[in-house]
């Protein structure tokens, strides 16, 4: 790890003025991506702007019918939390089965969405809950977020503070995990809004995105049948050495049928 | 009454107290007055010329002492890494052993061999200053896999090594072969895998230099399984110290399975360092650097062909094993493929004639040695699984093919046609405790239901039989070993009766602190509590030769047997002296000394206390004292055996294999601890199923880079991927050559788990025609291989 100076502001005021001072600053959440990446020295940031006792990025709580989880909000505690666990029963699960104890107790969700992590579990959960992302400048539509692999529609010193899930009728997540690292190869997120379906998918490509001729299926037909005819093209699919984009493909339809059958 | 720390008991491990509150010592642990850190500037290339190397601006960075390579260490005239083994070619002529410098001197081999060596202050600047080290390299195309190594045209790993080709070894009978193959009314053929694994010990390697300018004398501290060999090795054939002036500690060691038998150069450097620099020099790997380092395990390429009668009787075995080397040879590696494998290739079988070929190859990655097991995996692997094959294709049961095939209990001992003799093992048995253990005529039905939740179950068996203890050093050298493999202990009492045991074998998670001192608290009705076990230091204990393959018990155990029998015999004369009885007419009994027929007795301590404060001492006729050292060399080597028996299901839609139960029936001859012994066996299967379900070390094939170099992509296996083991064994197979009975049980989970697995997989996948695969059994091989048997889904 590279030396740098270490800052912790107990506003996002001040986080915002801090990040505007220095040459190369970095914000740091729960630091499970950021932290490894310094011990292996491949980033060199001059100060690290720790966002872990800032009262405003704390917290869950009900909000319009639907839920707003602060960005500092660690995985344990959305997975732990009875009001996520009553609202959005699918969200609480999703948060319980990211990474491994250790990560859960240190990950958060705005450090998870802000990486961008290609098989991060949270995206599908921001794009299928049409999610709110708000910052500390204005509220971005989860379904324009993530722009990229490890790219997201922030400027440059923009801060994540919180953000807002609706409620669906019905929900669930269904991941089919690394098993060496975890990470999501397929996560695939199924929600119902009224006669509106969304499935947002992880891991399989370089950003999360929704299987449209599986939502129009199943807005025909609510089952994990009415899936049989409906498929995600291998093209662009991620391929690595634990899954070749076929592979990818396949267990995109393999894990929505799952989603519909957990949604009940 | 039985002693309750004695042989046979369950005493929970006593050295657990101080790991689980983390008060242990390693390595890394120690730190002296003036101490410096190493950092290596490692090769980011596989294979390249070094052409130029400038440390001057690494030498202006804050807190550098020194910035050294290889040609400082030529200038010191420091040596090669020898090779323990040489092995020779069918031809007769020995194996290709190229150089192998601490620090590359011209040309680097693999990506992480060492370039330099920065010594500072503290060890963020010798990392910052090993970044500033400018090395100029040539890149040269790479040769990454055995079988690419050996293509006509591949680059040549070492110059003046033809084709990359170290050795071109056999075994067996040739011709006894290729006669029992034309009579065959069957031939079962494989094409096998043995992947390469990252040993992954849970301390990485960690090496401490000092050198004390008063006495001349220098001290390594480091994480090894052997410090003896270590400070031999090191001392005569790297650094040219007398022994007399070096010293080796291996204190507390985290884990080692194999990876830490071996002499690394980074012990090298930093004792040649520490003396170069005047003050104490520490290395410590970070886990990367354990993944690029430490020397891997397995790396076998096979085509074996298992010939049979009509009734399923095995006639001839045919092996042709590949075996990557690595870039150069690490210390026991020429051994692995060829002396601890292809003599195991009988297994548990009586074929008649055998035939083995191994070709060792130079590639260029990190070099392969021993890991947990070391030869003796491949081949249970490479046989079960052909035993496999055999039954499904003759559809003979596979549980009655074996049984028809075992070497019998009565034919013990046994001479294999590949040059071992069993001494003893009841083959049968074991399988006829497994069957009803796992309720083998219940799988039909268990295989219904799994089919009706849409899953596949297969069952598979591993019948194993493995050489250990270690090892007859006139064998051992008459077949290439450049070392004694015998073991060495001294029992000293101390005048109030407590014992310190000095051992040369060397615990790095085995529990020899428990299981030895039970050994002595049963001889001698000492409390385990006055048992103090001594390992690890070569100027306290007698000249050891360390642990591993499942040795320590056999042979570090026999040695202390062999000393307490000298201080037992002492001990009776001094008796026979203090009771005024005639030395014959002492016994022991439950540790005490007494004149037989009456009730005079003395207890060890009473004798101790004479021995030391000789008062009423037999003086003319023996020396004052109770300590006494042995060495101890095997008559043999052991057979630990047993029959592994593994359960899946897996799940068609995504390719996972779920192990749902193992059960493993072993004969380790003699058990002194069962719960260390039970905890051995669950440590080695769990590695086992690692091995045939999750690990596999991926070098890219172009360039050489190691691919999964982290736990991101090199998956170990967690304790929620494993059942609960059903653990059994049995006693009345005790060794016939040591005194203890015992055989050993380190490795054998290991051995034996990975074929069990494989064939459950292959067999939970046999409705789709699939006849076998390659491992690990990942998720997307085994959907890709249930796909290429599915037309339907093939053309979808």
């Amino acid at each position: 790890m590279y030396a740098f100076t270490y800052h912790r502001p107990k506003s996002v005021a001040d986080a915002v003025a801090l990040l505007g001072q220095f040459e190369d600053p970095k914000l740091l959440g729960g630091g499970q991506t950021l932290l490894p990446t310094l011990k292996q020295r491949l980033a060199r940031p001059s100060d690290l702007i720790d966002l872990g006792q800032i009262p405003e990025l704390q917290g869950i709580r009900e909000e319009a019918g639907g839920l707003t989880v602060g960005a500092f909000t660690r995985h344990a505690e959305v997975a732990h939390s009875e009001t996520v666990r009553r609202v959005i029963p699918a969200l609480a699960s999703l948060a319980e089965g990211i990474g491994d104890r250790q990560v859960r107790n240190m990950g958060t969700l705005g450090g998870s969405i802000c990486n961008a992590d290609p098989s991060a579990d949270y995206p599908a959960a921001i794009v299928a809950l049409k999610a709110t992302v708000r910052t500390d400048r204005r509220e971005i539509a989860g379904d324009d977020f993530f722009t990229g692999m490890f790219e997201t529609a922030l400027e440059p010193g923009e801060i994540v503070t919180a953000v807002h899930f609706q409620k669906p009728d019905k929900a669930a997540y269904a991941k089919f995990r690394n098993p060496a690292s975890r990470y999501a190869i397929v996560g695939v997120f199924v929600a119902v809004f009224g006669s509106e379906v969304r499935v947002a998918v992880t891991g399989a490509g370089p950003s999360v995105f929704r299987a449209d001729d599986m939502e129009a299926a199943l807005a025909q037909d609510f089952r994990a049948d009415a899936l049989n005819g409906a498929s995600v093209s291998a093209a662009g699919l991620n391929a690595d050495i634990h899954a070749s984009a076929d592979y990818r493909a396949h267990l995109v339809r393999v894990m929505a049928r799952r989603a519909v059958e957990a949604c009940g | 009454m039985a002693n309750p720390n004695g042989i046979g008991a369950s005493v929970r491990r006593r050295e657990d107290a101080r790991f689980l509150t983390g008060r242990g010592t390693y390595t890394d642990d120690i730190n002296r007055p003036g101490q410096t850190h190493a950092v290596f500037v490692r090769s980011p290339y596989a294979h390249a010329r070094i052409t130029g190397i400038d440390a001057a601006e690494a030498m202006q960075a804050p807190g550098v002492i020194a910035v050294l390579t290889g040609a400082d260490m030529e200038a010191d005239k420091v040596g090669s890494l020898p090779c323990g083994w040489q092995i020779h070619s069918k031809d007769g002529s020995p194996m290709k052993e190229p150089p192998h410098f601490p620090i590359a001197r011209d040309r680097t081999r693999y990506v992480g061999d060492a370039i330099a060596v920065v010594i500072a202050e503290t060890r963020e600047q010798a990392k910052d200053a090993a970044e500033l080290v400018m090395v100029d390299y040539e890149e040269l195309p790479a040769a990454v896999t055995s079988l690419k190594a050996l293509e006509g045209g591949a680059p040549l790993v070492h110059d003046d090594v033809g084709g990359n080709v170290c050795f071109d070894w056999h075994l067996g009978d040739a011709a006894a072969v290729d006669a029992a193959f034309a009579q065959a009314a069957h031939v079962a053929k494989l094409d096998l895998v043995n992947q390469r694994l990252v040993p992954n010990a849970m301390e990485p390697r960690a090496a401490l230099g000092e050198y004390d300018r008063a006495t001349g004398e220098h001290t390594l501290t480091t994480t090894s399984q052997n410090p003896h060999v270590i400070r031999l090795l090191m001392g005569a054939f790297v650094l040219g110290i007398p022994e007399h002036k070096l010293r080796v500690v291996a204190p507390d060691v985290g884990g080692g399975f194999g990876s830490k038998i071996f002499h690394y150069g980074e012990e090298a450097v930093v004792t040649w360092a520490a003396k170069k620099v005047g003050r104490p020099v520490k290395w410590t790997a970070e886990r990367s650097e354990s993944f690029l380092t430490d020397a891997h395990g397995r790396d076998h390429v096979s085509h074996a062909e298992l010939a049979m009668d009509r009734d399923g009787n095995f006639l001839a075995l045919r092996v042709s094993t590949i075996a990557n080397m690595g870039a150069y040879l690490s210390t026991f590696a020429p051994s692995i493929p060829t002396y601890l494998y292809a003599t195991l290739l009988a297994g548990q079988y009586k074929t008649p004639a055998i035939y083995a070929e191994v070709k060792a190859v130079f590639t260029n990655t990190v070099p392969v040695d021993a890991y947990r097991g070391a030869g003796r995996p491949e081949a249970c692997y490479l046989i079960e699984r052909l035993v496999e094959v055999a039954a499904a294709e003759t559809g003979i049961d596979k549980a009655e093919l074996r049984r028809r095939n075992f070497v019998p209990a009565s034919a013990m001992p046994y001479q294999t046609p590949v040059a071992l003799q069993y001494d003893t093992g009841d083959f049968a048995k074991n399988l006829d405790i497994a069957l009803p253990l796992v309720d083998y005529d219940g799988f039909a039905a268990r295989r219904g239901e799994s089919a009706r939740r849409g899953k596949l179950r297969g069952i598979g068996f591993a019948t194993y039989i493995e050489a250990c203890g270690i090892a007859p050093s006139n064998v051992a050298g008459a077949l290439g070993a450049r070392a004694g493999l015998y073991e060495s202990a001294e029992v000293r009492f101390h005048p109030t009766g407590s014992v310190t045991v000095f051992t040369g074998s060397h615990s790095h998670g085995q529990g020899h602190e428990t299981t030895f001192a039970q050994l002595v608290s049963e001889r001698f009705g000492v409390p385990i509590e006055n048992v103090e076990i001594v390992h690890g230091d070569t100027s306290k204990i007698p000249f050891g030769m360390g642990t591993y393959g499942s040795r320590s018990l056999a042979v570090g155990g026999s040695a202390i047997v062999k000393a307490m029998d000298k201080v037992e015999r002492k001990a009776k004369k001094i008796a026979a002296h203090m009771l005024e009885a005639a030395e014959a007419d002492i016994e022991v009994k439950d540790g005490r000394f007494v004149v037989a027929g009456t009730d005079k007795a003395l207890t060890i301590g009473d004798i101790a206390l004479q021995a030391y404060v000789p008062h009423n001492f037999p003086l003319d006729e023996l020396e004052p004292g109770l300590d006494e050292q042995a060495f101890y060399d095997p008559k043999n080597f052991t057979y630990p055996n047993g029959c592994h028996v593994c359960e899946v299901e897996i799940d068609p839609d995504t390719g996972v294999v779920q192990v749902v139960s193992f059960a493993a029936v072993d004969d380790f001859g003699r058990v002194i601890n069962p719960l260390i012994v039970e905890g051995q066996v669950h440590g080695g299967l769990v590695q086992g199923i690692g091995q045939a379900l999750y690990e596999n070390c991926v070098y890219d094939e172009d360039s050489g880079q190691l691919i999964t170099g982290s736990y991101m992509d090199y998956c170990m296996p967690r304790a929620d991927d494993v059942p609960s083991f059903t653990v059994r064994y049995h006693e009345d197979q005790p060794c016939t050559h040591n005194p203890l009975g015992v055989k050993g049980c380190g490795e054998a989970g290991t051995i034996g788990a990975s074929a069990a697995v494989m064939n459950a997989v292959v067999h939970a996948l046999s409705e789709y025609g699939v006849t076998h695969l390659d491992m690990p059994a990942t998720p997307e091989r085994v959907w890709q291989a249930i796909r290429r048997h599915t037309p339907a889904q093939a053309a979808e």
